[in-house]
């Protein structure tokens, strides 16, 4: 276990439900997911795993009045964020945790040049003004190898490449150096090249400030080359975790092993590419079995009860299946 | 060069609409029955005279030759004689634009500073119960007729509670400001008279308030799902992320973002207001043009009724190019600066 004064977020038995009209979604189910100081954690899975619901949680920025938490605590830097006031969420957002997100191109506003949109955050929460604030603003983009810092600095959002207004963002989002630094697919719209470059400044900057990272992403490549561990999700659920190299070397979970096997890379050249038959559960009913079963080739009876994660035998890997459960036995 | 090329495009268009609408407002006064000399002359006159009246105004002339000699008429800035007053058109129109201008603004005014509240509360609050409210209001707004809510709050206002006056532009006791912008806030500020400006401002408020609500629901409306999208955008949660205060983000980012589709709305709004103020200046009375063109038209004032056409029509192409020309410089993304 780890030392809990080290822990930067812990999401305990995260339960959220999404009241619709025609009844309640149950978005996520008792998710688990610890991050560490400095660690760079990965969380992997298809569309609709609530990977991204789950991150959003971290920071209490999903829609106020539109989720009803059913069960579970998030913790970060210790405090509770779910019985956190906003107010006090104003204040732990950008200071202690900071986000990037997928879209660079919307994710600035269009109408504000770039230098405005970081001095307002670096004003709120740094408390510098003026030159002070200006000259961090360029020392950010500069650390962000943009090689022109004060001529980006008056640019406005559309004059700027992808790749160029992902860094600005993640500039934005270390202005504060925060304890830790969700990044949501933050890669995922970069085309491959820009990709590795941005990737390469986020971890340097990490690196050098001890922040955290939570890194949600559905590319495996990405993600091995990127977590120090990994928690893959499936309809709201992690189904496994452990450090990225057990993981992803030594699957222990049916579905990971499958969204492995969906590579293209893993295919033969000729070869019909793998996917998974069947498709994500319908989330509006509650989950009673394990929720992969029905696409699974080795369910078995014993399915039809929930599995809970238990380790496989290596250091901090753990699957939530009965296969698994079984081979340590 | 984007705000040259769009200024030519416009003043193109301008005179397009120009000749277009005065084709029209022609071609309508030559084929409503009713004869002009005739009602210069009189009911009693002779035929003889009639006939030289005829002659005098050139309506003996070809159709084509009539329209030329209006239409470069309209170029010099002579929309004719009005056959009511008998003074030049154009010389009664700036009489009474000034008038139905600042109206229709301060109409303008009140629509936009209680409707963009609304839109935006509804906006934050959908479905909610604010939100219900807003959105009955506004459709309250837009199909309250003008004359009917303007009678109800003159009976309210000046018959039962005697608080503000029934009608006018300003105390008929006071001296009129002597004329600068024909705008009386402006010109009594100028003067430095304050109990002409205190009876405007007060004489004002039914009837812009008359006015003003009808377009307040569809600002309500319009700001409404300007914000709607603005709130839905990426950036928004970005800020919200960097920890940046909910209404912060509101007020500040997605606000004025959303101010920029509406800004079409506004100058839309009013272009009605100027020419549909003509309900309200009449139960108001109003001195304005809308009073102008009303008893114009009951008198058969051809000349009169077209140079309102012909002028409102140019402010509703001056009032785009205006808007064109905002949206140009609050939208960086439209000139591509740098």
């Amino acid at each position: 276990m780890a030392d809990p004064s080290r822990v930067v977020l812990e999401i305990r038995n995260l339960t959220l439900r999404f009241p619709t009209y025609g009844g309640a979604v149950h978005a996520v189910n008792g998710a688990s997911i610890r991050v560490d100081a400095g660690e760079r954690v990965g969380i992997v899975g298809e569309s609709g795993s609530a990977k991204s619901v789950t991150s959003l949680m971290a920071m209490r920025l999903l829609p106020e009045g539109r989720f009803e938490v059913a069960g579970g605590s998030v913790a970060l830097c210790g405090r509770d964020i779910l019985a956190a006031s906003e107010k006090e969420m104003v204040n732990i957002r950008g200071r202690d945790v900071a986000m990037i997100f997928q879209e660079p191109l919307t994710a600035l506003n269009p109408t504000r040049r770039i230098g405005r949109q970081m001095l307002e955050v670096i004003r709120l929460h740094r408390g510098l003004s003026g030159r002070a604030a200006r000259d961090l603003a360029i020392r950010l983009l500069g650390d962000m190898r943009i090689a022109d810092p004060e001529q980006v600095f008056g640019r406005y959002p559309f004059e700027l490449s992808g790749g160029m207004r992902q860094r600005v963002l993640i500039g934005l989002a270390f202005s504060c150096e925060p304890k830790l630094i969700v990044a949501d697919e933050a890669t995922t719209a970069l085309d491959v090249t820009v990709q590795r470059q941005v990737l390469h400044l986020l971890r340097a900057k990490a690196n050098s400030l001890g922040t955290a990272i939570l890194f949600i992403t559905h590319d495996l490549a990405v993600a091995s080359q990127f977590c120090d561990r990994l928690y893959v999700m499936y309809a709201g659920a992690v189904v496994e975790e452990g450090p990225t190299a057990e993981v992803l070397g030594a699957p222990a979970h049916p579905y990971t092993q499958a969204l492995l096997d969906a590579l293209p890379e893993r295919a033969a050249p000729g070869e019909r590419l793998r996917s998974i038959a069947g498709s994500v559960p319908d989330l509006t009913a509650e989950l009673s079995g394990c929720a992969f079963a029905p696409r699974c080739a080795q369910a078995s009876a014993v399915c039809e009860r929930r599995p809970a994660l238990i380790p496989t035998g290596s250091d901090g890997h753990r699957a939530a299946c009965w296969l698994a459960a079984k081979a340590v036995q | 060069m984007p705000f040259v090329n769009i200024i030519r495009k416009r003043l193109i268009f301008l005179v397009l609409v120009v000749f277009g609408v005065s084709l029209i407002t022609f071609a309508i006064s030559h084929i409503i029955p009713g004869d002009p000399a005739r009602l210069v002359a009189g009911d009693r006159a002779s035929d003889e005279i009639v006939t030289s009246i005829r002659q005098q105004m050139g309506l003996d002339r070809p159709l084509p030759e009539q329209y030329w000699r209006y239409l470069t008429g309209i170029l010099r800035g002579d929309l004719g004689a009005s056959l009511r007053t008998n003074r030049p058109v154009i010389e009664d129109l700036v009489a009474f634009f000034p008038a139905s201008l600042e109206l229709a603004l301060v109409a303008l005014l009140i629509a936009t500073l209680m409707g963009a509240p609304l839109g935006v509360l509804s906006a934050v609050y959908r479905d909610r119960p604010i939100d219900h409210v807003v959105r009955t209001l506004a459709v309250i707004g837009i199909s309250t007729p003008a004359f009917w809510l303007g009678l109800i709050l003159i009976v309210t206002f000046y018959g039962a509670l005697g608080v503000l006056p029934g009608g006018g532009r300003i105390d008929p006791n006071l001296a009129i400001p002597s004329r600068v912008t024909g705008f009386y806030l402006v010109d009594s500020l100028l003067a430095g008279d304050l109990p002409a400006f205190g009876s405007t401002l007060r004489h004002l408020v039914l009837p812009a308030f008359t006015l003003g609500f009808i377009h307040l629901g569809v600002v309500a409306r319009q700001i409404r799902s300007a914000m709607l999208d603005e709130l839905q955008q990426d950036y928004v949660r970005t800020a919200r992320a960097n920890g940046i205060a909910k209404w912060r983000v509101i007020c500040g980012h997605a606000l004025p973002n959303a101010l920029i589709p509406s800004i079409t709305v506004l100058g839309l709004a009013l272009g009605d207001l100027l020419y549909g103020a003509v309900l309200t200046e009449t139960v108001f009375a109003w001195p304005g043009m809308g009073a102008y063109v009303v008893n114009s038209i009951q008198s058969l004032d051809f000349p009169a009724v077209m140079g309102f056409s012909v002028v409102v029509s140019f402010a509703y192409v001056l009032v785009n190019l205006a808007v064109d020309l905002i949206y140009m410089a609050i939208d960086p993304r439209i000139t591509g600066v740098n």
